[in-house]
């Protein structure tokens, strides 16, 4: 499949240059460690480790996540993926990057962050996985399609945040809820309006953004 | 051997407060040889990615056509070749690797046949496992051939074709679109002499200028 | 010109009628309010603090239909409607922002609590920010019309999972969210009749208002860029 040849492509020019991957693992280590420090020895609650977690992602993701396509207009290959491909292929492909890239960072920081975090405890660990599942192909989807816009705009570093907080901040807002609810423990059921929420915002932005690619994409 | 037809009616293009050119009429009826010229500056690359699809006038219509049916803007890609200066090649891959990675792309596989014979003929046999980071401005002309023929498209975009080419090179892409042009459109943007001998008719773009009201 | 004139006595009838008509617990004349539970004489920032919440979200939908319009038409003034629309919600959502802070200090004792209302205005102030931001960080014209367009349709889709979020996330301290039970009557315009007109005469005065400003917003910056662009 055409999108998943650009995967490869993207992952084997990853693996190659090692372009994102150094700088995101490094990141992750510097955001987690100035959280530690200026907690020093206080104990946090369980609700602050959690939304904190939270945090951690959300920076790590926009330090990672628009690679996919500034390095792309960077480097001026830009016209040579419009001249090999439809708009909606390369839209999955960098998707698919993505997804695996949040997949990967997140489950590096989760583990990082459980091991480190006393406070970090989650009692309904099932339910914390459902919402880790949705939440980060929301993450993937909403970012993949701002870094989309910033890598046509100037000062991408600092626009990517911007742009991408008020568009993430359903999506966050209700993960860190759903994770507070899986460390007190709370059952599957009384989740579920939120776990549905998740969902929807999935397949909202799905749709939005491979009908909004094309007028991003083309000039 | 399907006809294909490139009709580009009224164009006109602006960039901010700059008229680049307007109401140009350029149709490709046929295959042939068709050429743009226009001293440096005139629009001859902008008016190129407009014919092709890449990037929309501001004004006017262009329409690609195969067998009489018009072609879809997402599908249009596999139908054209296009080389140009300011198309780059992912320089971390060999470049064997760079046309096998397009391909996939792009969802059309080629024979080993034609692989073989577009790199001796452009003269990179030798050189397809290496990294085109260490490619010349030349090599890497000619890699653009290689990356713009490998899928037989209908249609062809040369901008400065020959630039960064010795002699031996010129030849061999003069050798190609004469080649070419027998099956499929080529159109060349140039201001060579040399190249502009190619073709059958030549649109000079400095002709639409000016707007006739300042 | 009748219309400006008549616009122009409606908002002054509205402004004098908001902040000079007294509250008494029995009302006996008709320029009196009720007293309303839990807000007392600051119920008057009621005609002033809603329209301007309710402008700044009709001034972002009408953004989005016209984002809307320009990505199908590629006609650059509906992108400068956009823009015009955008430009007075933002103002608006600063208006919004500020009574509403002014009305909770006296309220509820402090100016800011992440109430969910608070946090959507927040929220919406957000989308703005990044709005004009991109807008500025975009040299050429078609592409930032383009980019702003599809950002605001973005930022409007996910306008409705805040509304429904919300209530469910925080429990709030505004009127008519989960757990309020003195502010009924102000929710559910169970308002007094005289109370209830003045506030639908600002509503309508302020969204008349809006179109206005919109209008003229819109039509400088059309004559400005024609006056620009003189071939065309």
């Amino acid at each position: 499949m055409s999108a998943f040849a650009l995967f490869k492509k993207d992952f084997a020019s990853e693996v190659r240059t090692r372009y994102a991957i150094n700088s995101l693992v490094m990141f992750i280590v510097v955001t987690i460690s100035v959280i530690l420090f200026s907690i020093g020895n206080e104990k946090i609650s369980d609700f602050l480790s959690g939304g904190l977690f939270w945090v951690v992602i959300f920076f790590s993701a926009m330090s990672g996540l628009s690679r996919a396509f500034v390095s792309e207009e960077e480097r001026g290959t830009t016209l040579t993926l419009q001249l090999i491909a439809s708009p909606s292929t390369i839209f999955s492909g960098k998707l698919l990057f993505n997804l695996i890239l949040v997949f990967a960072m997140n489950i590096v920081i989760a583990l990082l962050y459980s091991a480190l975090f006393d406070a970090f405890v989650l009692k309904n660990f099932s339910l914390f996985l459902y919402a880790f599942l949705l939440g980060n192909i929301g993450i993937a989807i909403a970012s993949t399609l701002i870094a989309s816009i910033i890598a046509r705009a100037s000062s991408k570093g600092t626009l990517y945040p911007v742009l991408s907080f008020p568009i993430l901040l359903p999506l966050m807002l209700t993960l860190i809820d759903l994770t507070k609810q899986a460390m007190d423990g709370i059952t599957f059921q009384s989740s579920y309006v939120e776990l549905a929420i998740l969902g929807c915002y999935d397949v909202v932005m799905i749709a939005a953004s491979f009908m909004l690619f094309d007028f991003i994409w083309k000039d | 051997m399907s006809n294909f037809e490139l009709k580009a009616e009224n164009i006109s293009k602006v960039f901010g407060r700059r008229l680049i050119f307007k109401d140009v009429e350029f149709l490709c009826p046929d295959n042939g040889i068709y050429g743009i010229s226009g001293p440096n500056g005139a629009g001859k690359s902008t008016f190129l990615k407009i014919v092709s699809g890449i990037i929309s006038p501001s004004k006017g219509t262009v329409t690609h056509l195969i067998e009489g049916e018009k072609i879809e803007p997402e599908n249009l890609h596999n139908f054209i070749g296009f080389v140009a200066p300011y198309v780059i090649l992912y320089d971390e891959f060999t470049a064997a690797e760079n046309i096998h990675f397009f391909s996939k792309i792009r969802g059309i596989n080629f024979t080993q046949e034609k692989f073989d014979f577009l790199f001796t003929h452009f003269g990179l046999f030798d050189r397809k496992e290496d990294l085109v980071k260490g490619y010349s401005s030349g090599m890497k002309q000619r890699l653009k051939f290689i990356f713009a023929l490998i899928h037989s498209p209908k249609i062809l975009f040369f901008d400065e074709p020959t630039s960064n080419l010795d002699n031996s090179g010129k030849e061999r892409v003069y050798q190609t679109i004469r080649e070419e042009s027998k099956s499929s459109i080529v159109i060349i943007a140039s201001n060579e002499d040399s190249d502009l001998a190619l073709c059958s008719s030549i649109l000079d773009l400095n002709k639409y200028k000016h707007s006739g009201s300042r | 010109m009748i219309w400006k004139i008549a616009l122009f006595i409606l908002l002054a009838f509205v402004s004098i009628a908001g902040i000079a008509f007294p509250i008494v617990p029995q009302p006996q004349h008709w320029y009196e309010f009720p007293f309303i539970m839990g807000l007392g004489e600051n119920a008057k920032i009621i005609f002033f603090h809603v329209p301007t919440a309710w402008l700044t979200v009709i001034a972002f939908f009408m953004s989005t239909v016209y984002s809307v319009k320009y990505l199908r038409k590629k006609d650059i003034i509906d992108d400068i409607k956009a823009h015009t629309s955008a430009q007075l919600g933002m103002v608006f959502c600063i208006l919004a922002t500020i009574t509403g802070a002014v009305w909770a200090k006296f309220a509820w004792g402090s100016y800011w609590s992440w109430d969910p209302r608070q946090t959507s205005i927040f929220a919406l102030l957000l989308i703005y920010g990044a709005l004009f931001a991109l807008r500025s960080a975009v040299e050429i014209e078609e592409k930032r019309a383009s980019l702003s367009a599809v950002y605001s349709i973005i930022a409007f889709i996910t306008v409705p999972f805040f509304i429904f979020i919300m209530p469910r996330i925080m429990r709030g301290l505004h009127p008519g969210s989960a757990d309020d039970t003195n502010a009924g009557t102000v929710v559910n315009f169970k308002m007094n009749g005289n109370m209830l007109l003045i506030f639908f005469l600002s509503l309508a005065g302020f969204t008349i208002l809006y179109y206005w400003m919109w209008y003229v917003g819109y039509k400088s910056t059309l004559y400005k860029e024609k006056l620009n662009k003189n071939y065309y």
